[in-house]
């Protein structure tokens, strides 16, 4: 999907996740599992499904929900651990039951085990119905850093040196408070989603797309795995786009109204 | 978490916190603010009750600390029903929105406090009243050449140092506040004891009866007192040369991490609009609002007996004067009917919403040293809170989380689980 800007991205991305909830109906019996994403890509998506819950249109009551990734050894209440970000910029205003909302333990005293904890809590669930996703300019996806093994499971990962200078910014700039590690989903936990969504925006990310969709599957740019996903879909606005052939850009855009239909009203 | 109550959370609301209105929902159990955060992911529980502010602002409960009297109570002189009358204040207060208070004294004959300081005791706020924080005794160890509406005969000096103190008072376990002139002799160590023992010291006092140079009051401010009593009021007129108290707020000489605080009384009368500013440019962090509310709060035009005087209120209670004077009563007009209803409002047009309210909620809890408890909406404080309209009307008083007064029907229950209990549901 090729949408004109950020805000038509969050609007599409959110209806898309809103119709495949509404149809699959879910009861207590039958809950929807969403995966998700943290990082500011995501963050409309999030605020447009806010408002659609606010205004009745879709429940979260039987949903479970499963986060990507969370920092190791941040205090689960610093303002930039995920738990914080869920918290703050989803869970608070969204009816969902606080059992079912889940999200790695950075903090966990054996880290191996509480990722396996949480392929086992994902395989219960009955596996992911959606997982959501963005990427970083590198083309990882969560925290599989470029080079990551593209069947990895849930494990802990040390970020690239990149990441670690761009988190910079949000631990005042000082490079020793950014978190060295992280848990994270590997690419075959997102692979095995029944469908994956990845959110692209911006002109920084543009070369990513690229090497996602343009050039073969690539571990160093972990986020072109989903070539191969019987069902993915990758939303992006017209910058990110701009490293693409005109011929890729002109095909997806014949594709959309097709597309399109996928969030209608019914 | 069986041995917890049910969880309330107050939706669709502006919450007064860390100095700005945010638009929040409160969370309360078992009397106690909790941070939902905690809830969510360590005890993995919802709210039970969810309940519609429909826009509503909610801060903390307001705290007056200089309260004389009201409803035709005068705390220093209804020695034989004191105990009904800080009760019947109490209870009357939590219509204006006054989760707690400290009872005052104005300077009295001695045997009044000997018979009244033991009979106020501190006590949790509920449905039957306000909480009490502990007098505050004003005087009488006041300055004779500045005594305002205290009457001079009754004014003590402290020349025995502390046992002039406690041969007034009697005991101090019940006493939050006490007012005093340090310009007296022997001020310094009756200052450090009280403060020693936990009790709030103020300086100037009532009126501001005191004609201490600037000096003496960082002096004073040294040895541990805190707060000004009425900033302005029946202080020495302000001099370039020795400023007198109202120089504390601007003074180099004082602790850098010691925030001096002053009473004030925003009612447009006693404190001049002008001045009001002056004194909340200058220092806005230490501005507390009192109302110095009297026993004629709610009474009609005439006389009334506030301590052992006389005092007249005029012009359809505009105006309260010594009787048979034109002697202004400090804590007169506005027949304070309202710490909040009258007095925040007034603060507001000066100086915006969030200040008016933090100097009758969070700086009063400064002065007493118990922003742990009260003051504010932070996590795990009492929730003592009320429910304001946008012109900071009071619309609820809570106490511990319990409804104590207001009318039923401005909040909806829109949720509720069925592990609610009857109690919950009788406050609805």
């Amino acid at each position: 999907m090729i949408l004109d800007d950020y805000d038509k991205v969050s609007e599409w991305s959110a209806k898309y996740i809103r119709r495949r909830i509404l149809d699959f109906d879910p009861g207590p019996e039958k809950f929807f599992t969403l995966g998700l994403p943290t990082g500011s890509t995501p963050l409309g998506t999030y605020k447009k499904l806010i408002e659609f819950h606010k205004a009745g249109k879709v429940s979260f009551k039987y949903v479970k929900t499963f986060n990507m990734d969370e920092y190791v050894g941040l205090p689960r209440d610093h303002p930039e651990s995920y738990h914080t970000f869920m918290w703050e910029n989803f869970f608070k205003h969204i009816d969902i039951d606080p059992q079912n909302a889940h999200i790695l333990d950075g903090n966990a005293a054996d880290t191996t085990k509480e990722c396996e904890e949480y392929e086992r809590k994902i395989s219960e669930a009955g596996g992911i119905e959606l997982f959501v996703g963005g990427i970083g300019p590198d083309g990882h996806i969560a925290f599989n850093e470029p080079g990551s093994s593209l069947v990895s499971r849930t494990r802990i990962k040390t970020l690239a040196q990149d990441t670690i200078i761009a988190n910079a910014r949000f631990f005042g700039g000082d490079l020793s408070k950014v978190p060295k590690q992280a848990l994270t989903v590997g690419v075959g936990t997102v692979m095995d989603a029944k469908e994956v969504m990845i959110l692209i925006t911006g002109a920084h990310k543009s070369f990513a797309l690229h090497k996602a969709i343009e050039e073969g599957v690539n571990h160093m740019w972990t986020v072109s795995a989903f070539q191969q996903h019987p069902k993915s879909i990758f939303v992006c606005d017209e910058d990110a786009t701009l490293e693409l052939k005109v011929k890729t850009v002109r095909y997806f855009k014949d594709l959309m109204n097709l597309h399109n239909q996928m969030i209608a009203e019914k | 978490m069986s041995s917890k109550g049910p969880i309330y959370q107050y939706v669709n609301c502006k919450l007064l916190r860390n100095h700005e209105l945010v638009k929040e929902d409160l969370w309360v159990r078992d009397g106690i603010i909790l941070n939902p955060e905690k809830v969510f992911f360590d005890e993995r529980v919802a709210a039970d009750t969810q309940i519609d502010c429909k826009g509503a602002i909610i801060s903390a409960g307001f705290i007056d600390i200089q309260i004389n009297g009201a409803f035709g109570v005068d705390f220093s002189a209804d020695v034989d029903t004191i105990e009904d009358g800080v009760q019947k204040v109490a209870e009357g207060l939590l219509a204006h929105g006054v989760t707690s208070f400290c009872p005052t004294l104005v300077t009295s004959p001695k045997e009044i406090y000997t018979q009244i300081v033991p009979k106020v005791k501190k006590k949790n706020g509920s449905k039957d009243g306000a909480g009490i924080l502990g007098l505050h005794l004003e005087g009488p160890f006041i300055n004779k050449e500045k005594k305002g509406a205290h009457n001079e005969l009754y004014i003590q000096t402290l020349e025995n140092g502390f046992s002039d103190v406690m041969d007034t008072y009697t005991s101090l376990e019940d006493v939050a506040i006490v007012t005093l002139a340090p310009e007296l002799d022997n001020s310094g160590m009756v200052i450090q004891e009280l403060v020693n023992r936990g009790i709030t010291v103020s300086v100037g006092n009532k009126p501001g009866h005191s004609k201490a140079n600037l000096v003496q009051g960082e002096l004073a401010v040294k040895q541990g007192a805190s707060t000004i009593t009425h900033l302005f009021n029946a202080m020495l007129p302000f001099h370039h040369r020795d400023p007198g108290l109202i120089g504390l707020l601007t003074s180099k000489m004082l602790p850098e991490d010691k925030t001096v605080y002053y009473g004030l009384i925003s009612d447009g009368i006693h404190t001049h609009p002008a001045a009001l500013r002056i004194a909340y440019r200058i220092h806005p962090e230490g501005m507390v609002l009192v109302t110095d509310a009297i026993p004629a709060m709610g009474l009609p035009q005439g006389q009334h007996h506030i301590g052992s005087q006389l005092i007249e209120i005029k012009d359809r209670g505009k105006r309260a004067v010594i009787a048979g004077t034109e002697t202004l009563c400090g804590r007169f007009v506005t027949l304070i009917l309202s710490t909040c209803c009258e007095h925040i409002p007034f603060l507001t047009i000066h100086c915006g919403k969030v200040f008016a309210l933090e100097a009758a909620t969070l700086h009063p809890a400064q002065v007493l040293g118990i922003t742990d408890k009260k003051g504010t909406l932070d996590y795990y404080t009492e929730a003592d809170f009320v429910i304001l309209n946008d012109q900071l009307r009071v619309m609820a008083t809570y106490i511990a989380g319990e409804r104590v007064w207001g009318q039923s029907n401005l909040e909806t229950v829109i949720s509720r689980s069925d592990s609610m209990t009857d109690s919950a549901e009788t406050r609805w």
